[in-house]
């Protein structure tokens, strides 16, 4: 069993905090997806998971035993780089075979091994040749192929399709869910691509500022997110956010936009006063004549099967419109707008929480 | 004529109005011209003057090609006699060979009438002479001095040295260039700061490090000191940093000991910067001049440089001999030049990453 738990893992590098605390659990088998804007300490989480970074303070527990010591090369994983980082002067039999070398398998099963992976993963026609004569989607293959061969616990992942052309990263994302899904192992994968944290993951953490802002599952994330960084991170496009206060009867909304809205009475915890923000996801929002937002349409894309509408409230505040279908909405044009009175969110403008209850 | 001189002035397309080289292309052949000649003129002389005899090297005005003068044996003498052919005097256009010369005169004989002496006047004649290689010049090297000897112990050395060199530098510049640890800074500033040493400041100190170790007159005594050199640190230092942590970390994550990654990792990778330090190490090594001299005393174990400025003498200089052994000497360097040279201008890694 491969269960991966951090317990207030924490990291600094003289007085710079980098990973502020950091509690969760990767159960067995699971995809977990670290997201996140760069600079967030993803990476480095991960590359104190995988023993090459040193952790200031908390424990890192694998299948039940705290590795915190123990070095990289004895902890039982595998890790696929953003750059793949092959050996350039070996050839990809070669590269397939040093970890195994490594911990002296025999002659016969290296080749058993690397041969049944090569396989899997359609690289069986490359074995002889060196990286450099490899396109980036078969470098990618090679490098998540050395980490399948040595049979790790857990497999780590650092933003490995960044470096692969927009088509290439859709199939190679397809292919690494079903490699996980015929392997069945546990996957950390990081990314700061929150389609791909969607479209990949049991579980998403998302991180901003070496702090965990929400750990959950993907659905969950998106539907109810706990602050205004997940609620804006997740989801594309980005959630509407309009900035207002809350009336004397706590039902009653005034926009800063000028624009007044009526909340519904139960579900949210806010208290009359209250500087709120509304979150609207552009797919929540739709033309209506009688609507009570208006906006500015600055532009439109029309993508045929779906439409963008994008402009701005009187206070400039941005807004994203998604309509299904095509629309006869012109640039230049001032729309209402009614919102999915059960999809609306709504945070603390203050702390950022939401008022969910 | 005119075709040849038309096909080797040709030019691809139709580039500056024509298809004949442009005037600054034939100033820049001329230019590269001169740069060969200024390259390569002495080592062709050094080269055409180690076949001539020592009498050859003694003439004034010196002559390009060796020549020698022909002789002949003439019935009646021991010896070969030279030639001359007479330019002046009763026998004009006559080839006699000379049996004595006695100041401005000199007494020659017709070796159609070996019998008859005659006697001539030396601003009459001229030697017969031809081009020829004065083998034994090389050959005498092998048989009357210990050439072999020498060429073994400046082998010995350099191989020695370099091997030893390229191994201990790589390990500093790994060291100073993959790990971070307290120091790092200073200690690459130690070794390149020795940079500013010139050697003979620590000539004496280090003559006396050797002589106390018991390495005085042996080869050892010179491989050792030049084992370490601050260039090499630093030039396998800057090309190791090229290489990507990531690629260590990967082999860390295959669990490859250090020293494995060393071996099967970082050495591979570095080979472009080490074979150029490997010629710098040999050209060092086998040019060596002060230092073997300060610590190799006995001749049995000279080196080939050591050997070349024995043949100096203080009253007496052996040019033909000096002049063999000194392309014997050039020789190894050069091969080495030719085989590694298109690694010193190929110095980048291909890395593994994009």
């Amino acid at each position: 069993m491969a269960k991966l738990e951090l317990r207030d893992v924490r990291k600094s590098y003289g007085a710079a905090d980098v990973i502020k605390g950091i509690d969760l659990t990767v159960e067995h088998g699971e995809f977990c997806v670290f997201v996140g804007p760069s600079g967030c300490g993803k990476s480095t989480l991960l590359r104190m998971i995988a023993g090459l970074e040193d952790i200031s303070a908390g424990q890192i527990v694998l299948g039940g035993d705290v590795v915190n010591d123990t070095p990289a090369a004895d902890r039982g994983l595998a890790m696929v780089f953003q750059s793949y980082a092959l050996y350039p002067h070996m050839t990809v039999r070669q590269n397939l075979s040093f970890g195994l070398e490594n911990i002296n398998t025999p002659k016969a099963e290296i080749a058993r091994k690397v041969g049944e992976v090569a396989k899997m993963l359609q690289i069986d026609q490359l074995l002889d040749r060196r990286p450099k004569d490899l396109s980036g989607g078969q470098r990618q293959r090679v490098a998540i192929g050395r980490a399948v061969v040595r049979e790790p616990r857990v497999f780590l992942f650092d933003e490995p399709l960044s470096n692969l052309d927009a088509e290439l990263r859709v199939d190679m994302r397809g292919e690494i869910s079903s490699l996980h899904k015929r392997l069945g192992n546990t996957m950390v994968y990081v990314t700061h691509d929150q389609v791909e944290a969607m479209t990949m993951a049991d579980k998403i953490a998302v991180l901003r500022l070496g702090e965990l802002e929400q750990f959950g599952r993907p659905l969950d994330l998106f539907n109810a997110p706990e602050n205004l960084f997940v609620a804006g991170f997740i989801g594309s496009p980005k959630m509407n956010f309009l900035k207002g206060t809350v009336g004397e009867d706590r039902t009653h909304l005034t926009l800063d936009t000028g624009d007044a809205v009526t909340l519904p009475e139960t579900g949210f915890a806010q208290r009359a006063g209250q500087k709120v923000t509304l979150g609207l996801r552009p797919n929540d929002l739709r033309p209506d004549p009688d609507g009570v937002l208006h906006a500015d349409i600055r532009a439109v894309e029309q993508l045929g099967t779906d439409s963008y509408l994008y402009g701005a409230f009187q206070d400039g505040t941005p807004v994203t419109v998604h309509n299904p279908g095509q629309t006869r909405v012109q640039p230049g044009e001032r729309v209402a707008l009614t919102a999915n009175s059960g999809a609306i969110h709504l945070f603390d403008t203050g702390t950022g929480r939401t008022l969910r209850m | 004529m005119s075709g040849a001189f038309a096909f080797l002035t040709r030019t691809r397309g139709r580039a500056n109005g024509g298809t004949r080289l442009h005037w600054t292309d034939w100033a820049s052949y001329a230019y590269l011209g001169l740069g060969i000649c200024l390259m390569f003129g002495p080592v062709v002389w050094l080269v055409l003057s180690s076949f001539k005899t020592e009498a050859d090297l003694q003439r004034y005005p010196p002559t390009f090609l060796p020549y020698q003068q022909q002789t002949m044996l003439i019935e009646g003498y021991d010896e070969p006699l030279p030639l001359f052919r007479m330019t002046g005097g009763e026998y004009e256009g006559m080839i006699l060979a000379q049996v004595r010369r006695v100041g401005i005169q000199a007494q020659m004989v017709d070796p159609a009438n070996p019998g008859e002496r005659l006697r001539t006047g030396i601003d009459e004649r001229e030697p017969v002479q031809r081009v020829r290689l004065a083998t034994e010049n090389y050959t005498e090297l092998f048989e009357r001095f210990t050439f072999l000897r020498y060429f073994w112990n400046s082998t010995f050395i350099t191989l020695m040295s370099t091997a030893i060199m390229l191994l201990v530098n790589s390990m500093a510049a790994f060291a100073l260039s993959k790990y971070r640890f307290r120091g790092r800074t200073t200690v690459l500033l130690l070794v390149i700061s020795t940079l500013m040493i010139p050697q003979t400041v620590v000539l004496v100190p280090l003559f006396l490090i050797v002589t106390e170790l018991g390495m005085f007159n042996s080869l050892w005594g010179v491989i050792i000191p030049g084992a370490a050199t601050p260039t090499g640190v630093f030039l396998l230092r800057q090309y190791m940093l090229t290489i990507p942590d990531e690629i260590l970390d990967a082999a860390r994550m295959d669990k490859a000991s250090e020293w494995k990654i060393f071996w099967r990792i970082i050495l591979p990778l570095s080979a472009p910067a080490i074979a150029v330090l490997a010629i710098l190490a040999i050209m060092w090594r086998w040019n060596d001049f002060l230092w073997p001299l300060i610590v190799l005393t006995q001749s049995e174990n000279f080196t080939l440089q050591l050997a070349l400025n024995s043949f100096q003498g203080e009253l007496l200089t052996d040019w033909s001999s000096l002049l063999a052994m000194t392309v014997l000497t050039l020789l190894p360097i050069a091969c080495v030049f030719m085989f590694l040279q298109k690694y010193i201008a190929t110095g980048i890694a291909s890395t593994g990453g994009k």
